[in-house]
């Protein structure tokens, strides 16, 4: 069943792709074949890869219960807000709670959490901003 | 004789102290990434790419640094197979079916130093194959046109579920996703804007550096959290290794299993879309087939632990020939490299024997020196690995995690990039719940653009006849090729994949 569900959105995927396709706006300096064809044959195979996937489904994958799903979700959320909160409030903060929300959600303790959080921000920042030179976000405090 | 001094001279570049420097970090890295559950040679290849640009290696240091990495994740996925019975990464399965029965005797030190020493009897044996045969594939790829390009990456795409696919529609699906995302951005040849949506931050297109990472090491994240096995600790009581120095004897047996799998496994490697878990694999089958006549397979022979890492680590050699003369990738792990390459502005292929030698035959020569200094690393300190593997996943992952986030802003500098890599954890995931194999998407992202533009030349030099593209013999033959191991899997795949998954437990399902 979860086949052909995921061959239907592939089709569908497929279809709103080629669409796009035919949207591309031709240039007055074209070559012979144009930006559009090869946009359009992978639109091909992938609906044509779909139809199959739907039509000949494999048996179906263990779907995690709705509470593990829910896990996944809130980790992508807690990495949505690190990744737009990492310029604002710098990398060391943004780094010491994501990463000690992932120990935690894992299952560490809370000694081991709040080492995880830390030791990863503060290890991360000293060998790449300090030995390597790179980059980090700054946030208000320089760090 | 030509390829001997341009070895030398491949020497000459990589005895520079920076550059053993970098051999011996990455195969130090490398070692310790095989050897942990849940990163394996194609992630731990890929949360380094940024490590490598933001210490502003040229590309031979780049390059010598990551395929240590590369060749060290093949040496260190035993580890954790001999002692804990759970694969370091997908190759290092087969390893499990004998080297932990050995650790039960109490042979896990015999058990390791003989892995060891096949595992470097593997790559040095491939090194040379690459050696030899790359130059000879370069004179052939001279040969092609547009269309014969056109047709080699069709071949590539086509061939790269591999003949354990289970399911081609899904690898196909994979790869027209992929090329499909290579889409994204402005059109090289006529300048207009396709699949942006008007957001200006797709005008580049989407970075596959971005994609890997999220891909590879994001999902892994995701997919710890979803069964929440981060509790699984190394049990210290299993993790004696006793005595490092097999029986001369056992050497002397295992030699000729040696020798027979580094072939097979390195003919895997070359072949495009089989990779190293498959050259492991029919180098245990065939040798249980040829040498086990007592029925000792399975229940600890050192043969069965020799046969499968000789395999593995020829075919990883393997692996580098197509991709270094033809610019096409045949696993994982050489994808990831391949996108190492094209974002130093290098383009692999033939031309880049002529144009940069310095290149390759620098990252030839730094591959026979990783060899030996993986050996040393292997062998006698391999205590020191050990300990790594106490490290539970829950103190990992978020490690991971993080790495991987940081290695993507070094680059870009950018939280729309960080947004995308976060949908590419997503995806990632949810195409590994259904099956479909990570690998085509990412050579479809990397080889998207390269491989229209060949399309497009190929018919503008033909005035607009499409069928130019199966014009010449050759092109005849490459799609003829392609065609085959498109369909070959149908037939034969259910029942090799079947035989391989007899042993569960595979922890890093990206494939090698």
């Amino acid at each position: 069943m979860s086949d052909r569900i995921f061959g239907l959105v592939g089709a569908l995927l497929a279809i709103g792709y080629a669409f796009a396709a035919m949207q591309i706006e031709e240039s007055f300096l074209s070559d012979v074949v144009g930006p559009k064809a090869f946009p359009l044959i992978i639109a091909t195979v992938l609906g044509i890869s779909s139809l199959v996937i739907a039509l000949r489904p494999d048996a179906s994958p263990v779907w995690p219960p709705l509470n593990r799903l829910a896990e996944i979700f809130a980790a992508v959320v807690v990495m949505i807000l690190y990744a737009e909160l990492l310029p604002e409030i710098g990398f060391i903060i943004a780094t010491a709670f994501a990463a000690a929300y992932l120990a935690w959600r894992l299952g560490s303790s809370v000694l081991e959490l709040v080492l995880v959080g830390l030791g990863t921000s503060i290890g991360i920042y000293a060998i790449f901003h300090l030995v390597l030179g790179l980059s980090l976000a700054r946030g208000p405090f320089g760090f | 004789m030509e390829t001997l001094s341009a070895l030398a001279d491949g020497f000459a570049i990589a005895l520079t102290w920076q550059n053993l420097a970098l051999a011996l970090l990455g195969c130090f890295l490398g070692t310790i990434m095989g050897a942990l559950p849940g990163l394996g040679p194609s992630n731990g290849v890929a949360i380094l790419i940024p490590l490598a640009f933001t210490m502003g290696l040229g590309p031979t240091p780049a390059l010598i640094l990551l395929t240590s990495v590369y060749y060290g994740a093949m040496y260190g996925g035993r580890i954790s197979s001999i002692l804990l019975n759970i694969p370091g990464d997908e190759p290092a399965m087969m390893t499990c079916l004998d080297g932990y029965p050995m650790a039960q005797k109490g042979l896990a030190g015999q058990a390791l130093a003989i892995s060891g020493i096949a595992s470097f009897v593997g790559s040095f044996l491939a090194t040379w194959g690459l050696v030899l045969l790359a130059p000879q594939l370069v004179k052939i790829a001279l040969l092609f046109g547009p269309a014969e390009y056109f047709a080699l990456f069709a071949l590539a795409f086509m061939t790269l579920g591999g003949v354990s696919s289970t399911n081609q529609a899904k690898s196909a699906f994979a790869a027209a996703l992929g090329l499909a995302l290579a889409m994204i951005g402005v059109d090289t040849q006529t300048g207009v804007p396709r699949f942006t949506f008007g957001e200006v931050h797709l005008y580049d297109g989407l970075d596959f550096l971005v994609a890997i990472v999220g891909l590879f090491a994001l999902s892994e994240v995701f997919i710890f959290l979803e069964n929440r096995h981060g509790g699984a600790d190394g049990d210290s009581t299993k993790l004696k290794v006793g005595r490092l120095t097999p029986p001369v004897s056992m050497i002397r047996e295992t030699t000729p299993t040696m020798l027979r799998s580094s072939f097979l496994g390195f003919l895997a490697g070359v072949l495009p879309g089989a990779g190293a878990s498959l050259g492991s694999f029919i180098s245990y089958s065939m040798e249980k087939r040829l040498v086990d006549k007592k029925g000792t397979f399975g229940k600890g022979d050192p043969r069965g632990v020799a046969a499968p890492e000789a395999g593995n680590n020829a075919a990883a050699g393997g692996a580098l020939v197509p991709m270094l003369a033809l610019g096409v990738p045949g696993s994982g792990t050489t994808a990831v490299l391949l996108a190492v390459l094209l974002s130093l502005n290098i383009t692999p292929g033939p031309l880049l024997f002529s144009q940069n030698p310095d290149v390759v035959w620098g990252l030839i020569a730094a591959l026979f020196i990783a060899n030996f200094m993986l050996l040393a690393m292997n062998i006698p300190m391999v205590g020191l690995f050990t300990r790594v593997l106490m490290v539970p996943p829950r103190i990992l992952m978020p490690v991971v995690a993080m790495v991987s986030f940081v290695g993507i802003y070094g680059i870009s500098g950018s939280s729309f990039d960080l947004l995308v890599m976060i949908g590419f954890g997503v995806l990632g995931w949810v195409l590994r719940k259904f099956d479909v194999p990570l690998v085509p998407i990412i050579l479809g992202t990397l080889l998207g653009n390269t491989m229209e533009n060949n399309l497009r030349r190929a018919i503008a030099i033909d005035n607009g006849d499409w069928f130019t593209l199966i014009d010449s013999p050759l092109a005849i033959g490459l799609w003829a090729v392609a065609i085959f191991g498109f369909v070959l899997p149908l037939i034969v795949g259910r029942r090799l994949k079947s035989s391989m998954r007899k042993k569960p437990h595979a922890e890093g399902s990206t494939k090698d």
